[in-house]
């Protein structure tokens, strides 16, 4: 217990930037994710290519090494400067989006040809297809796998901790590497797993909830 | 060709997707050309920086953490499949007092993010009296996490497979073992290929967090390359990335071609078709049965691409 009432402002600090880059990278994420997902299903082949070759490339590379890419050689490039937070919110942020965009094709993809064709059939145009047709079935397919997504994201800021950003794991060397703090490395990182357990448990009730809502009714 | 999204189109639709594609080679070329004009405005492309790659003696020990890379992910893999069928043999078991413990202890694994458990082995462990080498932290922590997600899977292979399947096995007078290991966990395997060896590209992908406790692979050599003369840090992780897409890559394609061999497999075609058309919606039966006719010719072409 020492190990929390001892450190609780390294630990507010380690939960806010936990939440921080969640939050920032997801936005990220959803935004790039979007992007690349709408190249993939473009009808320009160009467009697919690219989205494409991001896509595999970047899911093929592991977490670590796009942290690494990004805060050690980001500096490199001689670009004005920016934290170690932010970059790493760039590099978890562009990690994830290439899941958000597969994520969104798979959603697209279950909803049957015959359903636009019908829409395109009694003369709705593009924009009225997607919006009163398409997405909102596509929307319900996606809610479930893109939580998943978010809980992957939520699991992997913890990679930030080896790059010099201040988030929830990053607490044990700073801890053990202070002569005043108290709590051994076990202990704080004992703390630290309860913590990501009960907000991926957090995560998957709200999953749970949402899948419930717009469950498609059989 | 139609889709969801768009139909065949006509001559605005083709100029429109013309100047889209215009459109977007600038904009590609436009951020490569930014990257590789401040690449080689800090002189990323000088020879001294990459002159480390010219020793004989780098390579040799490239090739060395490439094979620490590859024992740790051929272990952990090992010893995750096998957790897996554990796991999920015992979460598919009767007796309640294997089932909760077993489903508690998945759902914690699959919970606690894996760089913290290998922390807590190897930070952790100390403090009670255990040393653990680096090795092994990265191994048992990919061994727990994998191994949980490869039981989840492994299980819902096993619930997808018709009612009958097990009902038949025990008619045919197998015991309970026995309908497991020789009806229901083969077809689940089956099933599950792919998704079984898409898990293991993310375990090739997750040996490179053993960099973050010092575990001396490929990630950890780019870093040592990178305080060398020189400083190449962009260059190494080119190099290093480069080995490290190439191997997820050819996982991953292995992956995509049992795919494609499963689906066209037709033992096993229907029970676990993930886009079944009748599953997606409240629709009705002519919209089901028009559009279950019209999947064959459209929805194969997306699967592949």
């Amino acid at each position: 217990m020492d190990a929390i009432t001892g450190n609780l402002d390294l630990w507010a600090e380690g939960i806010g930037n936990t939440l921080l880059v969640f939050f920032f990278g997801g936005l990220l994420a959803l935004v790039l994710g979007i992007v690349i997902g709408a190249m993939r299903v473009s009808p320009v082949p160009i467009a697919r290519a690219v989205g494409t070759l991001y896509v595999n490339l970047i899911r093929n590379t592991p977490l670590t090494l796009v942290f690494f890419f990004f805060v050690f050689g980001y500096s490199a490039l001689a670009l004005p400067n920016l934290s170690n937070t932010v970059l790493g919110i760039l590099a978890i942020g562009t990690y994830t989006a290439t899941y958000v965009a597969e994520t969104l094709r798979a959603g697209i993809n279950t909803v049957p040809v015959g359903q636009a064709e019908a829409a395109r059939a009694i003369g709705l145009p593009f924009g009225q297809v997607m919006t009163k047709v398409v997405l909102p079935q596509a929307f319900r397919s996606v809610v479930p796998p893109m939580m998943s997504v978010l809980i992957a994201l939520l699991k992997n800021t913890t990679v930030a901790a080896g790059f010099s950003i201040a988030v929830l794991p990053a607490l044990q060397s700073t801890i053990s590497n202070s002569h005043t703090r108290t709590g051994t490395p076990m202990e704080v990182l004992l703390w630290s797993a309860l913590v990501f357990v009960a907000l991926v448990m957090l995560l998957t009730w709200l999953q749970r909830v949402l899948e419930n809502r717009w469950r498609i009714a059989r | 060709m139609s889709s969801v999204l768009y139909d065949v189109p006509g001559p605005k639709a083709i100029a429109r997707n013309r100047i889209l594609a215009i459109v977007t080679i600038v904009l590609v070329a436009a951020v490569l050309a930014f990257v590789i004009w401040r690449l080689s405005l800090t002189g990323q492309f000088n020879a001294s920086k990459w002159n480390v790659f010219t020793y004989t003696t780098v390579w040799t020990q490239i090739g060395l953490m490439l094979l620490n890379t590859l024992k740790a992910f051929a272990l952990a893999a090992v010893l995750s499949l096998a957790l897996g069928f554990v796991l999920a043999i015992g979460r598919l078991s009767d007796h309640r007092w294997v089932r909760i413990p077993v489903t508690v202890v998945t759902e914690i694994f699959r919970a606690i993010p894996v760089l913290v458990f290998m922390m807590l082995l190897y930070y952790g462990l100390p403090a009670l009296g255990v040393s653990m080498s680096p090795y092994w932290a990265v191994v048992l922590a990919l061994m727990a996490y994998n191994g949980s997600v490869l039981a989840e899977a492994l299980r819902a292979g096993v619930e997808s497979l018709p009612r009958g399947q097990k009902e038949a096995g025990y008619a045919v007078g197998l015991r309970k073992s026995g309908v497991m290991i020789k009806i229901l966990l083969p077809q689940a395997i089956r099933a599950m290929l792919p998704v079984i060896i898409a898990q293991l590209v993310v375990t090739m992908k997750d040996t490179a967090l053993g960099f973050l406790i010092t575990y001396h692979e490929l990630l950890y050599y780019a870093k040592l390359l990178s305080s060398q003369q020189g400083r190449p840090i962009l260059q190494a992780a080119l190099v290093i990335g480069g080995i490290y897409v190439v191997m997820c890559l050819l996982l991953s394609l292995l992956a995509k071609w049992v795919e494609g061999r499963t689906h066209r497999s037709p033992k096993i075609a229907g029970h676990v078709e993930p886009r079944d058309p009748a599953a997606d919606d409240e629709s009705t039966l002519t919209e089901v049965l028009a559009t279950q006719a019209g999947a064959g010719k459209f929805d194969r072409g997306h699967h592949g691409g």
